[in-house]
């Protein structure tokens, strides 16, 4: 069943109830092991480094902003690993995904208009895709 | 250790960076030659700097994978002292800028840039955003449609091409098909050409020919001093921003020096001076380029492309230009800024539109960059300098203790004087100060101003709980006054 989950979040509410489904799949087997993945893309870096000085203070910022999840994840009673990476969000989610075992991947959809992910691009769908494991998109 | 170091930072990421430094190459042809136009210049002239800026940045820079080149930031800097002085007093401010900044990096004061604040440094990054628009919009003055249409054209393939593919960057394509439909159709708008020169040579080395007087070092100075700011301030940006994407540490004190000694030479060849590119080197290191290579490699393909096609290039019309530079700014924008303006303090908001402003208005960054500062160090003084005193009487009345809480300094004595009242009838006054700190002479001179006047009335003053500093302070300042009695 699911073991070994990876979330991969941005912070947002979407991620939030993201990372809720992930625990309710995790409770099931009852020792299972949530990876979550962070992705700092070229655009973050640069609003994070002059928003919070350098980068080792973003580094910091990020790390106290999944705090949540994380205390989320273990209160639940499950295997809590972080990964932040950094680069272009769909593409790195799909590498590191594919690279590990996992048996599933769990991610939120941050809900753009068909105007906006022409614009934007959506990286749920492009990870849906190309990532091999079984995907969980939560609306 | 130190070879493997240098031989990593090489060729540890030969492919990516080769790759990487020909995209970067191409997209620093356009905003070279735009830089240059913004400035006053011939496209030559901020095209050697690029070549010459890359090149030298590749050997002696603190931050590999990082892009410096001519920059938009130092454009709009030289821009008075191109229009009344002339290019040689440009390439000689040029070079008093890289002088500057080696001494700040051998002086080691890359650290003084933490008095930039944050709310500074945004503000600052949005106003260079604005001014490079600002300068696209004289190329509509007297055109036509056809100039609207093709800047339309330009910017649309610039954002929607990368939907389909991302093998080719958007922007040489953009660039070549509307030069293409401005030849095919003969729409005789402006082109490039049009602009000044373009090099048909390597850049040569050559002192500038400017009289070497008083007068000539008071006219350049200031330009210079403030391109060495400028130029400091974006680049150790940049390299805080490669250093997050890379997750990777950086010299800044050798990136300042060698910020410095790329613009000596970049003006000793007939380059005006630059700095590091954010928008550049963001480009770089998503095209996967991370070491020093691909910004060597990005100068050599830029000077060989302009050599081999200068007359192409001379071609490519200025909506094309207009088109890529509204795209530049567009990215240079901090646009998170704007969304989050309402989640920062109140001040810091005020400090980044006041920033924002003064650029704006005087279209020059360094003031806006001092205002900035002036106005930060104000509020701080502000929202520092309220104290809290506390007004206690023993309980047979004889004694009162005024309990001090915050920081004393001149801004603050004013207030904290006021708080204390002269006219009690007590014998004695302590003045606890355990929970305060004194700052400097105007701390120390309001003590001795309680001391004296309660005196005066026969009451006895103890000051009670100064802390180490504030009582050597009071020992180094107030030497010969009551206070240091006790």
């Amino acid at each position: 069943m699911f073991s070994n989950i990876l979330l991969a979040i941005d912070g947002s509410d979407h991620s939030r109830r993201a990372a809720k489904k992930a625990i309710e799949m995790g409770k099931l087997l009852g020792d299972a092991s949530i990876e979550v993945l962070y992705i700092v893309d070229g655009s973050k870096s640069k609003s994070d480094v002059l928003q919070f000085g350098d980068s080792d203070s973003a580094s910091r910022k990020r790390r106290e902003m999944l705090q949540p999840f994380e205390t989320m994840i273990k209160s639940a009673g499950l295997t809590l690993k972080t990964s932040i990476l950094h680069g272009a969000p769909a593409e790195t989610i799909i590498k590191h995904a594919n690279e590990g075992s996992y048996d599933c991947l769990v991610l939120g959809s941050r809900g753009l208009s068909t105007v906006q992910t022409m614009i934007l691009g959506s990286v749920s769908h492009k990870v849906m895709k190309y990532v091999k494991a079984p995907v969980l998109m939560v609306k | 250790m130190l070879a493997q170091k240098l031989k990593n930072e090489w060729f540890g990421n030969i492919r990516g960076d080769v790759l990487a430094g020909i995209v970067v190459a191409l997209a620093l042809i356009p905003e070279a030659i735009a830089f240059s136009i913004i400035a006053g210049l011939d496209p030559m002239v901020g095209l050697y700097a690029s070549f010459c800026i890359a090149i030298v940045i590749a050997f002696v820079g603190g931050r590999p994978g990082m892009i410096s080149a001519a920059t938009g930031a130092m454009a709009l800097l030289m821009v008075t002292l191109v229009a009344d002085h002339g290019l040689e007093y440009l390439l000689a401010a040029t070079i008093l800028t890289g002088v500057l900044q080696i001494l700040f990096g051998v002086f080691k004061l890359a650290s003084f840039m933490k008095f930039i604040p944050r709310s500074v440094m945004i503000g600052f990054v949005n106003a260079l955003a604005i001014l490079i628009f600002m300068a696209q919009i004289e190329h509509f003055v007297n055109e036509t449609w056809m100039m609207y249409a093709l800047v339309a054209l330009t910017l649309a393939i610039i954002y929607i091409l990368p939907k389909f593919t991302k093998a080719v960057p958007s922007t040489l394509v953009a660039i070549i098909v509307v030069t293409a439909i401005a030849i095919m159709m003969n729409v005789g708008v402006r082109t490039v050409g049009d602009m000044g020169a373009l090099p048909t040579t390597l850049p040569m080395f050559a002192l500038p020919n400017i009289p070497f007087a008083w007068e000539t070092l008071m006219i350049i100075l200031p330009y210079s001093l403030a391109l060495a700011i400028v130029g400091l301030l974006e680049s150790l940006l940049t390299a805080s921003i490669v250093d997050d994407m890379t997750d990777t540490e950086s010299n800044k004190n050798k990136e300042s020096r060698g910020q410095g000694i790329a613009n000596v030479i970049a003006g000793c060849f007939g380059g005006m001076a630059g700095c590091a590119m954010i928008g550049q080197s963001v480009i770089n290191v998503k095209s996967g380029g991370r070491g020093r290579l691909s910004c060597l490699v990005a100068g050599v393909v830029l000077i060989i492309l302009i050599l081999a096609l200068g007359n192409v290039v001379s071609l490519i019309p200025m909506a094309a230009l207009a088109g890529v530079m509204i795209m530049v700014s567009i990215s240079t924008f901090d646009w998170s800024s704007l969304t989050n303006i309402h989640k920062f303090p109140r001040t810091d908001a005020v400090v980044m539109v006041v920033t924002v402003g003064t650029v704006v208005y005087t279209h020059d960054l360094s003031k806006g960059v001092l205002a900035g500062v002036v106005l930060s160090a104000i509020f701080f003084a502000w929202k520092i300098s309220k104290v809290k005193v506390e007004r206690v009487f023993s309980i047979d009345k004889t004694e009162v203790t005024y309990y001090v809480k915050g920081q004393l300094f001149f801004a603050s004595v004013t207030d904290f004087l006021e708080r204390i009242n002269y006219n009690d009838n007590v014998q004695k006054v302590i003045i606890d100060v355990s929970q305060a700190h004194l700052w400097d002479d105007s701390a120390v001179g309001a003590i001795d101003k309680i001391e004296g006047k309660f005196e005066l009335r026969h009451i006895t003053v103890e000051i009670r709980g100064l802390n180490e500093e504030s009582s050597s302070l009071m020992d180094k300042i107030g030497g010969l006054s009551k206070a240091s009695g006790h």
